[in-house]
């Protein structure tokens, strides 16, 4: 009596199951061993076809568009883009929604141009030393992701209602301390990470593909990673599992937001100077969401990879790169941009079948 | 042998209060290693209060648990290496695969890194250990309910739990899965494992445990080994003194007991209801309410093939089989939720639209759905709104329709079903389990229906609140002459039937036209064994 975990090797279930549903038992583990792996191939490799048909496409319509230097102008492009949208599907994945990574994108980095540029560009004349405007642009995003966090998770707030209004409030600041200036005009270090080229490769691409890579292994194989998904699967479940379930939630609305304000760092480079309307007034969360979406980061939480939100933001440069390219008309360009959004949409469900389904 | 001697889990005098109400007044409970302890009560005496604080999600506002002799660690992934609960509601993370659900929290991996390989081949190992047979690699989405319960049992297992706590686990199971789960169970209990049973059915208390012990009204009132009881004397535990355990609940193993169901719900009502059938069957099947004809739908799980079958007015009729029998599906087409591929459904002369509920509604078909959460009801409106949901139509003036009209219209249905509410703008979700079914009975008897198709009514809902769901279908349809189609695979509660259909397969095996109905006979059926109907003649 003294070994209570030791059991003999006979089957619980052999014994217990008829002949039957034995066998029944053994198809069904069959049919989800080899459709499993099919399943997340197909999931992960979606866009993919979207991908080549684009490719396809634009290397007909204009001889520029397979060339190396559209290349890395498409990547300096799309990877602040792609930065915020790392930012947001991990929200996403626990589950929540962040509407204003679009706010942080634009105010982190004009709080701190301001305090770098002086007055003649825009700024207030504090000089700051563009590192420490640096690292005030992500305490900034720290800042707003940390309000977040603990208004929807402690104070249980309605996320939506809650980011939507913090949206407001910081796009307001940010209009609000350039007086609707746009700062410009600041030392190297502070534009370098939107400016700069390695060889032919944008810094920013390169950061962006890190961004991914990184957030992507993190997710698979580190222990948080996978709490995250577990959060945005089954809560409860989590919870149980002795998760501490409210600082993995808060946690992923501060890493979002910090993603944010660094693409917003990567933009005010690109531009070489942060518009009031860098951000909310340009409405860059519809493309976020766009991009996630697409790329099979569900908006029910718990599911989603790097590889398809990488996708979505890749598909959506292509187009936007496309549209450009071929001088569509500017009054249209709205309107092709939300037809192709709905069309990506369409086909990655019809590819992906039920795995794609909200 | 000392190691037998001291309680798995043993709870002292366990306080817990809610605002004003005591959910639980000092319970005392302990468990030995290789026992199996099963917990009664009816709703709301404080089972699931009590399992809370046992697994450590709620805190005792008195007393202590303990675990082998040592007090309860308190932080939850500790509590976890003691006690593992399987709840009613899965506890699985269905993006993530068998393994991930099985280590959730706990990955194994160098430092806070997952190293998948290791964790697949632990999951094996545990799952070859126990005589489990499911792929790690599996994501849990793609998993029956019974495999999920198995990665829930595997997960505490292997985080060296050795005391099991199963809340109400056969509640989603089919009868051979419950019967697989029960010889899963009996080997946990062999090799030392102790475990809790909280279920509503007593025969499977009294087949798996080896005690039991009673909650009533946050009480513990009985708590003794199952040896020296009856069943009856864990319904009189249950219900107290304002009951009758006599008329309360029939041994289901034998014939005559069933038949006292019959007779409990049914009243003196029997003798005149066997009248009106006769009555009925004079007239000529002609005349019949509700004639399905070769009913064929293909689909994953359930697949029915040509079910004809004819329904008189006022009679009331059984379906019953495995899950899968296509008996659910059945019942869905004749509401009108499910479209068939081929056949027809008739309602006295007319056909009704297949897939079309609201006509099916307007032509009189009542219905009470199998999931109550999903389909019968809205959580967040009140009693009263629930239970007219159907038949606004009929209140409304000009679209505008009065609460003060609607509760008086709701207020009588309420009365009949005792439903228990803080008054009838109470949201439903509010309400126990077993008010919110009377509030989708009610709901489908609000609108006089010629023909209520119910899909196991009873489920999850305690005995004395069964009896009383029983015996209003019972009366709603002999009083208003309407037929009854009951989908089931809780034996009990087809004793209010006429006349049983048993479908294998997707089709109509053997039809039992005589009751009392033979549960003996009525298993064997539904597993498609016996070839001949038996007494059916």
């Amino acid at each position: 009596m003294s070994e209570p975990q030791g059991r003999g090797a006979t089957g619980v279930l052999g014994r217990a199951g008829g002949e039957g549903s034995m066998q029944q038992w053994l198809r069904t583990r069959a049919g989800t061993r080899a459709g499993n792996a099919a399943l997340s191939w197909i999931r992960e490799a979606a866009l993919l076809p979207v991908l080549v048909v684009i490719l396809v496409v634009g290397a007909i319509l204009n001889s520029h568009f397979l060339t190396i230097s559209n290349f890395t102008g498409i990547g300096q492009q799309a990877s602040a883009l792609g930065v915020v949208v790392v930012g947001e599907s991990l929200i996403l994945l626990i589950g929540g929604m962040d509407l204003s990574v679009e706010s942080t994108y634009g105010l982190a980095p004009m709080l701190a141009a301001w305090l770098i540029v002086p007055v003649a560009a825009f700024g207030s004349g504090t000089m700051l030393n563009p590192y420490l405007g640096i690292l005030l642009l992500l305490a900034v995003g720290a800042a707003v992701g940390l309000v977040n966090g603990v208004l929807i998770v402690k104070g249980r707030l309605n996320g939506f209602i809650v980011t939507l209004g913090m949206t407001i409030l910081l796009a307001g600041i940010q209009n609000g301390i350039v007086k609707g200036q746009a700062p410009f005009n600041w030392p190297t270090a502070f534009g370098y990470l939107g400016s700069a080229n390695i060889g032919v490769v944008p810094v920013s691409l390169i950061v962006a593909a890190v961004i991914f890579l990184v957030t992507g292994l993190f997710l698979r194989y580190h222990r948080l990673g996978r709490a995250i998904y577990a959060v945005g699967g089954n809560l409860a479940a989590a919870r149980a599992a002795g998760i501490k379930v409210d600082r993995v939630r808060i946690g992923v609305y501060v890493a979002g937001s910090v993603l944010a304000a660094i693409g917003g760092l990567m933009e005010a480079g690109r531009v070489s100077s942060v518009v009031p309307t860098q951000g909310y007034g340009e409405g860059i969360i519809f493309s976020v969401f766009a991009a996630a979406v697409i790329g099979g980061v569900s908006l029910r939480g718990g599911r989603g990879n790097m590889v398809g939100a990488a996708s979505g933001v890749i598909l959506l440069g292509l187009v936007q790169n496309l549209l450009d390219l071929e001088n569509a008309p500017n009054y249209w360009i709205d309107a092709i941009d939300g037809g192709v959004i709905l069309f990506a949409l369409i086909l990655a469900r019809v590819i992906g079948g039920e795995a794609a389904a909200e | 042998m000392t190691v037998t001697t001291v309680p798995a889990v043993e709870a002292a005098g366990i306080h817990k209060r809610f605002g004003s109400t005591y959910a639980l007044r000092g319970v005392d409970l302990s468990l030995l290693p290789g026992h199996c302890l099963g917990l009664v009560g009816r709703n709301g005496a404080g089972k699931s209060t009590l399992v809370s604080i046992l697994s450590g999600i709620l805190p005792a506002d008195a007393g202590q648990v303990r675990f082998d002799g040592e007090p309860a660690p308190a932080n939850t992934a500790a509590r976890r290496t003691r006690i593992a609960t399987v709840f009613q509601h899965s506890m699985v993370v269905p993006g993530l695969t068998v393994a991930e659900n099985v280590f959730l929290g706990s990955q194994p991996g160098p430092g806070a890194l997952v190293d998948w390989r290791r964790m697949r081949a632990r999951t094996t190992a545990v799952m070859a250990e126990w005589g489990f047979d499911i792929d790690a690699g599996a994501p849990c989405g793609s998993l029956t309910v019974e495999q999920r319960q198995i990665v829930e049992i595997v997960r505490a297992l292997a985080a060296g739990t050795r005391c099991l706590l199963l809340d109400e686990p056969t509640a989603a199971l089919e009868r051979g899965a419950v019967q697989r789960l029960f010889e899963r169970i009996r080997q946990l209990r062999e090799s030392g494992v102790a475990i809790l049973y909280i279920s509503h059915h007593l025969e499977e208390v009294f087949e798996i445990c080896t005690e039991a012990a009673v909650l009533r009204d946050g009480e513990l009132v009985l708590s003794a080994p199952l040896a020296g009881l009856a069943k009856d004397d864990l319904v009189a535990a249950m219900v107290g003194q304002t009951h009758h355990p006599e008329r309360a609940v029939a041994t289901p193993q034998r014939t005559p007991a069933a038949a006292g169901v019959a007779g409990a719900v049914a009243g003196d009502g029997a003798g005149a209801r066997a009248g009106a059938v006769a009555g009925a069957g004079a007239a000529g099947s002609h005349a019949a309410m509700l004639t399905l004809t070769g009913i064929t739908l293909d689909s994953p799980g359930t697949s029915l093939r040509g079910v004809s079958l004819t329904v008189r007015p006022g009679e009331r009729v059984g379906v019953t089989g495995l899950r899968g029998s296509g008996m659910t599906m059945l019942a869905r087409i004749v509401a009108g939720v499910v479209a068939p591929d081929a056949g027809s459904v008739r309602l006295g002369d007319r056909v009704l639209r297949p897939g079309d509920r609201a006509s099916a509604l307007r032509a009189g078909v009542g219905y009470i759905p199998e999931d109550r959460q999903a389909d019968g009801f809205v959580p967040q409106l009140g009693v009263a709104e629930n239970i007219t949901m159907a038949i606004v139509d009929r209140l409304a003036r000009f679209g505008f329709v009065s609460p003060r009209r609607r509760e008086a219209t709701a207020a009588p249905l309420a009365v009949r079903l005792s439903l228990v509410s803080a008054g009838l703008g109470q949201p439903v979700r509010e309400l126990s389990g077993g008010n919110q079914q009377k509030v989708t009975v009610a709901r489908a008897l609000a609108r006089d229906p010629r023909l209520i198709v119910a899909i196991t009514p009873t489920r999850g809902v305690d005995v004395a609140s069964k009896e009383l769901l029983l015996g209003e279908l019972d009366q709603a349809t002999s009083a208003a002459g309407a037929s009854l189609l009951l989908a089931t695979d809780e034996l009990d509660d087809l004793a209010i039937c006429d006349r049983v259909v048993v479908l294998v397969r997707g089709e109509i095996f053997t039809e039992f036209t005589k009751p009392p109905f033979d549960r003996e006979l009525l298993i064997a059926a539904t597993e498609g064994l016996t070839d001949s109907p038996g007494e059916a003649s």
